[in-house]
């Protein structure tokens, strides 16, 4: 089961998971944890192909990057979705249409 | 004395601006200084008039300055035999003018700023010896008149008005087209002196599309000026434009507009191209005919006063068309009869002048009547010569020079025209000398229906003609009974610039041959 | 010297005319001193003219002075005078008759509201009359020549108040044009051909053949036909006789006297050159005329429609002498003729006068005074006018012993040798005897019903007065001076016309090889002079006599004859229909074409055809219009941004707001380029 595929395989379930919760999720919080999960799929791939595919060691310092890039991302959305709770007392993302014409 | 000519253009302007200074509410002032612009103007004019040298046929008081060299356009001024009759009747028809408008009450500053700045448009025009400037002073002269005629006019003067501009535009696009062609054909000049050296022979033998080019041109000019003059078929805005027209505006179109039409044949048909005078005399005679007949039958049927002097107009200017065609009598092919020649051509510009003071002291006249009467149906009239004696003197005098009576100078002129037109073209000028016959018979019977028999019962109110009204008519009144004396002043002005002109023609057109 | 009398008789009476329009109204007596005075000395100096020619006795003189009035290098008119013997007597017959009428009309006029207008006009006249007289050449006397139609047109329309005056001035002026276009052609001939207007440059150029054969014939006919108009010959004669409708003393000065003579001076003057052809054309016209208008004359009723219609054929009598070449005689007719015929007319102003009295006096307006059958019987109440009227009523009839049995004569003498020359013409003499049979029978027919037999209107007859001194001299000194001596003189011979006149007016050579000379004429004339005398004494006395039988004695009634004769009656009675006709035939055509043509001109031309062009531009103007609108812009151009739009809002409804929406459409796109990259 060492092999590539396996990796990719899971982190396309992953991706998966995360996007349907991107999708179907309302609550922004829980979109915000779909993000992370396809973040993290893409770190398993970045992994995956670093160990595969003899890249050195640029995968891992891009999953490091990654990681460090969804602290910051989870910093900010929170602090938008915290906004949004604040002007709008939900944290449903459908009522947050203020842009659209 | 210098640049006298430019003054004489644009004193009339600087009269304009000051008007356009005067406050509000002042029309006494606008008058006087409408009065006085054009009275200095005069004064000028009667300077030139004096100081001219009637021994010299050529361009006198000339003026030059550039103006697009790269063009080859220049501002030239000049005088001769030609011009000057004309600048002295504009300068006094101009002059009388705004007496005769002295009642307008209506927009006075625009109607005065109008009324100067076409002075200067037809001053500008019969000095301009660049064909350029002269196109620009052509067209100066149009807008002012339009609006003179839209605005202050009668009933139907909005129709009158763009009949008038429309007309007269599309003889200007054809004299357009005519201009440029010779301006290419002459090296690219527009200097009227070497166009009138170059032109006749620089066209020799052109063809365009399959005619000769000098005769394409010539139609084109022709055209152009005929509008103006009006020759028939293209005389249909006169009336129209005369009865619809303020009386002050009437007299400059019948007194000096008309004028240009031939002003422009004389010094550029007949410079630029003088062998297409060859081809086009026997047209002009027959035109003349033409002119003179129907323009005196038109005048017969008129009910309308002012309609029958303008139909008159058309009568008249055939006489003149008559007397222009009679230049070719001095080519050899006629037996160099210079006798004839000499008499045709002086006698048209002598026409030119006669028609300009007998015609606007018609329509003065005409004026002084509506003024009181507010129309001018001639049957509407009838025994005034009672009420008003001296009125009705004068337009017995007015009309007997209309129909060419002796001792006034409508008479010379005309007999002079017929004189020179009859050995080239005998049959044409015996069927027009019916028009004297015709041109006796609707002065006499508008007079006898207007003046003669028992007076009506409404008229009984009028008052004869006022002094400010003598004042208009006196002037012309003089002028037309003295040179019907004795035309030797007028004729020692022009005679020597007429004999360049048939030079003109006869030499240099025999030289340049036809076509 | 003789130059300065001629320019003071010309622009004396030109300097009353200009005082006398100007400010005539406010000089006392509205200043008739300064028409008369003026023209009393143009007679005193006509007389010192004529006295002068008297005692130089030169039947050659000829005196010749210009000035230059234009002159354009090659043309070149010059306009001056011509002093010879026939301008000398024409001169004093003007000025005589011409103070004559001022004087006459102090009275006659006395009282109009124009009354200083008229005495201008008639200023004018003589200025222009002298003008046609003194003229060297034909320009100048063209000049003059449409200056006394002016005149007369203005004077004949005095009282324009009445319509009838009005239209007989427009008429006599427009006659006359028709007549001077003629003759300016003519003029215009003339000047083409030889290049001068002078009469003697003319004449040489003539003999020398420059101008010869038909065109010479054409330039004559021409120029004649000036005559023609102003000497109201036929077919131009239907102006003279409305012409009454002006003053009488007026008709005396240029419808009879004068004026109207101005033709026959015309061609007079130019005698030398018309061709034969001209002149027999001259001839018939002159003698039909002169029995035509006779045979008008008989039936008139209007005492100055007589004299009218016997001027017209007095003056084709002269016409006639002229044509049959006999042109001395002509003009010694038209200087007996002005006397006795100015005579006649100040006695019919004389009677008209007196009627117009009376009937004022009766507050009548509607009886006609100048009608002969409402006279009769003056003869007592007039008798001077009676008198003097009856000495020019023998003169014109050619009596014995008048002068104008001597002119008369003179021309009957002309017309008989010219008949007997050429029988062809034998119309010629018969047209002169003829009319001297008439002229008879209706002058005396005139003097019979205005002064004889029994007053028709008895209540006017108490009122009717002799005229006042003013009017009865000239009468008495015009009919003296249609006694014969004065022609005759040195000589007493009342049956033969020589004297001082026929001595110093001698007959010139004409110009035009072919034609007689003088001397020829002269011999012919000579020779049927006795035959002549004879038959003219004849015809007179028989004229005259028919008129005693019919008018006086009634032994022939005049209406049975007139019951008779109906058709030519009512011919002769209406002029022959000659106005009826012109105007059917001329004047309404001329007016109807004048309105068709005008109504072309501006309904038709300028409304159809010149606005048509108007009409086509707008209408092309407004198909490029619609083209440019919808078609061009609307569709086009407007259309692309539309569809833009269009497209952007159904595009916008993508837009839902919604992130989940977006990415399932990111998600859809990312499957599509799966499927894409997959094949």
């Amino acid at each position: 089961m060492d092999s590539l595929q396996t990796y990719l395989f899971i982190s396309a379930i992953l991706f998966s998971l995360g996007l349907y919760g991107v999708i179907t999720r309302r609550n922004g919080i829980a979109v915000l944890m779909g993000i992370e999960l396809i973040l993290n799929s893409a770190n398993i791939n970045f992994i995956a192909f670093a160990r595969f595919g003899g890249m050195n060691l640029s995968g891992q310092v891009f999953a490091l990057f990654v990681i460090i890039m969804a602290a910051a991302e989870a910093a900010v959305a929170l602090a938008i979705i915290i906004n949004i709770f604040n002007n709008l007392q939900t944290v449903n993302i459908d009522e947050a249409q203020q842009l659209k014409l | 004395m210098d640049n006298i000519l430019s003054w004489i253009i644009w004193i009339p302007i600087i009269g304009m601006v000051a008007i356009g200074f005067v406050p509000r509410g002042q029309q006494d002032l606008i008058k006087k200084i409408a009065a006085v612009t054009t009275g200095i103007q005069l004064l000028v004019a009667v300077m030139i008039w004096i100081t001219f040298n009637p021994t010299d046929g050529s361009f006198q008081f000339m003026e030059r300055a550039e103006w697009i060299p790269s063009l080859g356009i220049a501002y030239i001024l000049g005088i001769d035999g030609l011009s000057l009759p004309m600048v002295a009747l504009n300068a006094l028809i101009a002059f009388l003018g705004v007496f005769v408008s002295w009642n307008i009450d209506r927009a006075v500053k625009g109607y005065f700023a109008l009324f100067l700045l076409l002075d200067t448009g037809i001053m500008g025009v019969f000095l301009s010896l660049d064909f350029f400037l002269f196109y620009v002073f052509w067209e100066v002269m149009l807008l002012p008149m339009y609006f003179l005629i839209g605005m202050w006019g009668g009933p139907q003067r909005e129709y009158a008005a763009i009949k008038f501009f429309l007309y007269t535009l599309f003889g200007s696009v054809l004299m357009l087209i005519a201009l440029l062609a010779l301006y290419f054909a002459c090296g690219k000049t527009f200097d009227m002196l070497l166009m009138m050296e170059r032109a006749p022979f620089a066209l020799d033998g052109v063809v365009w599309w399959g005619m000769s080019a000098i005769k394409v041109i010539w139609v084109l000019l022709f055209i152009g000026f005929a509008i103006k003059v009006p020759v028939f078929p293209f005389h249909t805005w006169l009336p129209l434009a005369h009865v619809e027209a303020p009386t002050a505006i009437s007299v400059v179109l019948a007194g000096i507009l008309l004028k240009l039409g031939v002003y422009g044949m004389l010094r550029i048909n007949y410079t630029m191209l003088p062998d297409a005078v060859w081809w086009f005399a026997g047209a002009f005679a027959v035109l003349g005919m033409i002119n003179v007949l129907w323009g005196a039958m038109c005048a017969l049927a008129q009910k309308d006063l002012k309609k029958m002097v303008a139909y008159s107009s058309i009568s008249h200017m055939g006489f003149l068309l008559l007397g222009m065609a009679a230049v070719i009598a001095g080519g050899a092919a006629n037996g160099s009869n210079l006798m004839a020649a000499q008499a045709g051509i002086n006698g048209a510009v002598f026409q030119m002048f006669n028609h300009g003071t007998i015609s606007a002291m018609l329509f003065i006249l005409v004026g002084v009547i509506y003024d009181q009467a507010h129309h001018r149906d001639i049957e509407g009239f009838g025994g005034l010569a009672a009420q008003m004696p001296v009125y009705s003197g004068i337009v017995a005098l007015a009309f007997f020079a209309g129909l060419g009576l002796p001792g006034l100078s409508g008479f010379v002129s005309e007999a002079m025209c017929f004189i020179g037109a009859f050995p080239v073209f005998r049959t044409i000028v015996i069927i027009s000398t019916i028009g004297i016959l015709l041109n006796a018979a609707y002065f006499l019977w508008a007079f006898q229906r207007m003046f003669f028999g028992k007076l009506n019962e409404k008229y009984t109110g009028l008052v004869d003609i006022n002094r400010r009204e003598l004042f208009t008519v006196v002037p012309l009144l003089a002028i037309t009974i003295f040179l019907g004396i004795y035309p030797r002043p007028f004729l020692d002005m022009i005679k020597e610039t007429m004999n360049v002109l048939i030079d003109q023609v006869v030499i240099v057109g025999g030289i340049a041959g036809i076509f | 010297m003789l130059i300065n009398y001629a320019l003071g008789i010309l622009f004396l009476p030109l300097l009353s005319f200009i005082i006398l329009i100007l400010v005539g109204k406010r000089l006392p007596r509205q200043g008739d001193w300064v028409a008369i005075g003026s023209v009393l000395i143009t007679l005193i100096l006509s007389l010192a003219m004529f006295g002068s020619m008297l005692l130089s006795h030169d039947p050659g003189f000829s005196h010749e002075a210009s000035i230059e009035w234009m002159d354009l290098g090659a043309f070149r008119i010059e306009l001056g005078f011509l002093i010879d013997n026939i301008t000398i007597v024409m001169l004093l017959v003007v000025a005589l008759i011409s103070t004559m009428t001022h004087v006459f009309s102090i009275k006659y006029m006395a009282g109009d509201i124009r009354y200083s207008r008229y005495y201008a006009y008639l200023g004018l006249f003589t200025f222009s009359m002298n003008g046609i007289v003194l003229a060297n050449n034909l320009f100048s006397l063209y000049i003059f020549w449409e200056l006394v139609g002016v005149s007369s047109y203005l004077l004949i329309g005095h009282w324009f108040e009445k319509d009838s005056a009005a239209d007989a001035g427009k008429k006599a002026f427009l006659t006359n044009r028709v007549g001077d276009i003629g003759f300016f052609i003519g003029v215009m001939l003339i000047f083409t051909a030889l290049g001068t207007f002078n009469y003697g440059e003319i004449f040489q150029g003539v003999a020398q053949g420059d101008m010869a054969g038909t065109l010479l014939t054409l330039a004559g006919i021409g120029l004649f036909m000036g005559a023609i108009g102003k000497s109201s010959q036929f077919p131009l004669h239907i102006w003279l006789p409305d012409a009454m409708e002006g003053p009488t003393p007026v008709s005396a000065l240029m419808h009879a006297a004068t004026m109207v003579a101005a033709g026959v001076f015309l061609t007079v003057r130019l005698f030398p050159i018309f061709t034969p052809e001209a002149l027999l054309f001259i001839a018939y016209v002159g003698g039909f005329t002169a029995i035509f208008a006779a045979t008008i004359a008989i039936t008139q009723n209007d005492i100055k429609k007589v004299l009218a219609y016997s001027t017209v054929s007095q003056l084709g009598y002269m016409i006639l002498a002229v044509g049959t070449g006999a042109y001395i005689a002509g003009f010694f007719h038209l200087v007996t003729h002005a006397m006795f015929k100015a005579c006649l007319f100040y006695g019919s102003g004389s009677v008209i006068h007196a009627m117009h009295h009376a009937l004022h006096n009766k507050h009548d307006h509607d009886t006609d005074p100048q009608d002969m059958r409402n006279m009769g019987g003056f003869k007592s109440k007039m008798p001077v006018t009676y008198w003097t009227m009856v000495v020019a009523a023998l003169a014109i009839s050619g009596v014995p012993l008048f002068s104008g049995f001597l002119s008369k004569d003179a021309i009957l003498a002309g017309t008989l040798a010219f008949g007997t020359h050429h029988p062809q013409h034998f119309l010629l003499p018969i047209f002169g005897f003829g009319a001297a049979l008439i002229t008879a029978f209706y002058m005396f027919r005139l003097i019979f019903m205005t002064f004889h037999n029994e007053p028709k209107l008895p209540e006017l007859y108490d009122d009717i007065n002799e005229s006042p001194k003013e009017m009865t001299f000239p009468l008495v000194l015009l009919s003296t001076l249609s006694v014969f001596i004065f022609y005759t003189l040195p000589y007493f011979n009342p049956l033969s016309d020589h004297g001082w006149f026929m001595e110093l007016v001698k007959a010139k050579d004409s110009m035009v090889p072919g034609n007689p000379s003088a001397h020829e004429i002269a011999e012919g004339i000579h020779h049927s002079h006795t035959l002549t005398m004879i038959l003219s004494t004849l015809v007179a006395a028989l004229g005259i006599f028919l008129s005693w039988s019919v008018y006086l004695k009634k032994r022939i009634s005049a209406d049975a004859w007139a019951e008779k004769l109906t058709p030519y009656y009512n011919l002769s009675l209406n002029k022959y229909f000659f106005d009826e006709n012109y105007d059917k035939y001329l004047y309404q055509p001329l007016l109807r074409l004048a309105d068709r043509i005008s109504f072309i001109d501006w309904e038709l031309y300028d409304k159809y055809f010149i606005n048509g062009f108007g009409h086509v531009t707008k209408w092309l103007s407004f198909l490029t219009g619609r083209t440019d609108y919808d078609g061009l812009d609307q569709t086009i151009v407007d259309g692309l941004g539309r569809s833009m739009s269009k497209a952007g809002s159904t595009l916008k409804e993508v837009q839902t707001g919604r992130l989940q929406n977006y990415m399932l459409f990111a998600l859809f796109g990312v499957v599509i380029i799966v499927i894409f990259q997959s094949f």
